[in-house]
C-alpha cells in the first residue's frame, strides 16, 4: 500500500541538513535549518508570528519542498524524490492545520474515515475505528455533524482525529490549541501525548509558552527570522547520536 | 474506461451538485451542430460521388446537319456504330418528342405538341455511355467514329458542365468536414475549461486529498467522472435533436425524386458515422478531462 520506507535503526525519522526556503524571488523566509528529529519524541516548534514555523511544517508534510539543503525523511532524500512517490510518504504523516481545513460537505465521521478511505481501506473495516476515534474525542453523538455545524474546539478535535486514525509515524501540527479554551488545549495536549507514548514523532508548532512545560522529555526549537536556535547543538545532533 | 468507476463513498468527496451547469447545454448544442454538420457532409460526398461517377463516363454527341433527313440518317448511323464498339456500353437516340417535351416545358406547351415547337430545327442527339474507366482513350476513339459516320458533329462530355457542380458539392463536403474538426476541438475546450474551474473550484478539497495521500489517479478519477457524465447528458439530448432533425429532413426529402437532390442521402456508412460520433465525443471529452487534470495537478506538489 506504500512504498515509504521505515527510518533505519536509531537513525532519524527527519533530517534537515542547511535548508533553505524562498517563495519566488524573495529573500529566503527559511535560512540554514539544520535539525534531526528522534523516532518517538515530541517537539515544540516556537517562533513569534512570521518567524516560519508554517514554511517549516508545510517541509515536514511535505507541501513544499525546499530551495536549497537536504530534507530525509524516513531515511530517503525528499528534495529530488520523483512526486508519484510522496502519496505513500505523506500517508504516514499525520497534519492537524490552523485552520482545520475539515472538507465542508462531509460529516465528521466521512472526514475522520478520509485518510484511510485514501489509503484503501475497505467499508467494511472503516466503522469500528472511526467509532472509536470519535468516542476518543468525545464526539461520538455528532457523527453525522457537518463542520459547520460543530464549534471550533469540535473541529479541530475533528481534525485531530483525521490526523491520527491512519497512526501516523509523524505528527505535525500547526497551531492545535490556537481556536480553543486553555481546558480545552489541556485536553487536545493530552491526545498528542497518548499518541507519542504509542510511537508516534510529534511536532506542534505553538505561541503558547505554558504548553511546552506540560510534557514531560518534550523538545523546544525555536524559529527566529527564519533561522532555527540551536546553542547546544541538541537539535542538530540529539545526544541519542552524539558520538 | 470512458466513465470510471469510484467507490460511492469517494463520489462523495465531490459535492452532489454538478461541476459546472451550463457544461451540459454547451456541449448538447455542440453535439447537435457537429451531428447535422457530418450529416450534410455525408450527404453531399454521397451526391458529389454519384453525380462524378454517373457523368464521368457519359458524353452526348450532337449532330447538327442542316438537312433532316440527312441528320437522321447520321444520327442512325452513327448510334448503330458506336453500339457496336467494344469501349460502348449503350448508345441511345434521344428521341424527337422527348426533345420537344423537354423544350416544351420551357417554351409553355404543356403537351408539347405545340406547332411552333415541331418546326424548330432540333438538333439529333446520342447518349453514349463508356466502358472501364480510359476516358481519354475512350474519347479519341469516338471522335474518329463521329467524324467518319457524322462529320461536322459535336462531342459533349457531360463532365465539363457538371463537373464544376460536383466539384463544388465536393468542397461543400469539405467545409462540412471542416465544421465537424472546428465543432469537436470547441468541445474539447468546453471540456477543459470545465475541468479547469472544477479543480479551482475544488482546490481546498483536492489540497487536504493530496497532504492525507491521495494520488493523482485517485484525484482524477473523480472529477473525470463527474465530467464525463455531465458531457454523456449533454451528448445524449444534443444527439436525440440533432436525429429529430435529421428525420424531419429525410421525411420531407424523400418528395424530392429527381434533379441532384435525389442523389443525397446518408446510407449504412453514414448512419454508423452518426451513431458513432457521440461515442466519440464522450469518449473524447472524458480524454481531454483526463489530460487536462493530471497536467493541472502535476502543477500541485
Amino acid at each position: 500500500m506504500t512504498d515509504a520506507p521505515s527510518p533505519r535503526p536509531g537513525g532519524a525519522m527527519v533530517e534537515f541538513d542547511s535548508v533553505g526556503l524562498r517563495y519566488g524571488p524573495d529573500a529566503e523566509v527559511l535560512c540554514d535549518i539544520s535539525f534531526n528529529l528522534q523516532p518517538g519524541s515530541f517537539y515544540f516548534l516556537t517562533g513569534p508570528s512570521g518567524a516560519g514555523k508554517t514554511s517549516l511544517l508545510k517541509m515536514l508534510y511535505l507541501a513544499q519542498r525546499p530551495s536549497r539543503g537536504i530534507v530525509r525523511l524516513f531515511g530517503e532524500d525528499l528534495v529530488h524524490m520523483p512526486r508519484q512517490r510522496l502519496p505513500g510518504f505523506r500517508r504516514r504523516i499525520g497534519v492537524v492545520f490552523q485552520d482545520f481545513r475539515l472538507i465542508p460537505h462531509l460529516s465528521a465521521r466521512d472526514n475522520i474515515a478520509l485518510p484511510l478511505r485514501i489509503a484503501g481501506v475497505g467499508e467494511e473495516d472503516l466503522s469500528g475505528p472511526v467509532g472509536e476515534m470519535l468516542s476518543w474525542i468525545g464526539l461520538g453523538d455528532r457523527a453525522d455533524a457537518r463542520p459547520a455545524t460543530l464549534s471550533g474546539g469540535e473541529q479541530q478535535r475533528v481534525a485531530i482525529a483525521r490526523a491520527v486514525i491512519a497512526r501516523p509515524q509523524l505528527l505535525v501540527a500547526d497551531e492545535p490549541t490556537g481556536n480553543v479554551d486553555p481546558e480545552m488545549a489541556m485536553r487536545l495536549l493530552g491526545l498528542f501525548e497518548a499518541l507519542n507514548r504509542l510511537g508516534t514523532t510529534v511536532v506542534v508548532a505553538t505561541h503558547d509558552i505554558h504548553l511546552i512545560s506540560r510534557i514531560e522529555n518534550a523538545q523546544m526549537m525555536r524559529l527566529e527570522r527564519g533561522r532555527l536556535a540551536d546553542p547546544t547543538g541538541a537539535l542538530r545532533y540529539p545526544p541519542a547520536n552524539r558520538v | 474506461m470512458i466513465i470510471p468507476r469510484v467507490p460511492v463513498q469517494h463520489r462523495r468527496l465531490l459535492p452532489d451538485r454538478r461541476l459546472s451547469g451550463p457544461t451540459p447545454w454547451v456541449i448538447a448544442i455542440l453535439m447537435m451542430l457537429t451531428l447535422l454538420a457530418a450529416a450534410a457532409g455525408v450527404g453531399l460526398a454521397r451526391s458529389a460521388n454519384a453525380i462524378g461517377s454517373a457523368i464521368a463516363g457519359r458524353v452526348t454527341v450532337q449532330i447538327v446537319t442542316a438537312n433532316p433527313v440527312t441528320r437522321a440518317q447520321q444520327a442512325a448511323a452513327l448510334r448503330r456504330a458506336a453500339a457496336a464498339q467494344p469501349f460502348v456500353r449503350s448508345a441511345r437516340s434521344v428521341g424527337q418528342e422527348e426533345l420537344q417535351e423537354t423544350l416544351g416545358q420551357w417554351f409553355g406547351s404543356a403537351e408539347g405538341n405545340d406547332p411552333v415547337l415541331q418546326s424548330l430545327p432540333l438538333p439529333a442527339l446520342i447518349d453514349i455511355d463508356f466502358v472501364g474507366e480510359d476516358r481519354s482513350g475512350h474519347m479519341a476513339q469516338l471522335r474518329a467514329l463521329v467524324a467518319a459516320e457524322a462529320p461536322g458533329a459535336r462531342i459533349i462530355p457531360h463532365a465539363e458542365w457538371l463537373g464544376p457542380v460536383a466539384q463544388l458539392i465536393r468542397s461543400l463536403a469539405w467545409i462540412a468536414g471542416g465544421l465537424v474538426l472546428l465543432m469537436t476541438l470547441a468541445s474539447a475546450a468546453v471540456v477543459i475549461m470545465t475541468a479547469r474551474a472544477a479543480l479551482a473550484t475544488h482546490f481546498p478539497t483536492i489540497e487536504i486529498l493530496h497532504l492525507i495521500g491521495a494520488t493523482d489517479r485517485q484525484i482524477t478519477r473523480l472529477f473525470q467522472r463527474r465530467i464525463a457524465i455531465d458531457t454523456a447528458y449533454g451528448i445524449a439530448l444534443g444527439s436525440v435533436v440533432a436525429a429529430a432533425i435529421l428525420l424531419l429532413i429525410g421525411w420531407q426529402w424523400t418528395g424530392i425524386t429527381s434533379g441532384l437532390a435525389a442523389t443525397a442521402s446518408l446510407g449504412p456508412a453514414g448512419w454508423a458515422l452518426l451513431l458513432a460520433l457521440p461515442l466519440l465525443a464522450i469518449a473524447l471529452a472524458a480524454l481531454t478531462a483526463r489530460q487536462t487534470l493530471l497536467a493541472a495537478l502535476k502543477k500541485i506538489l
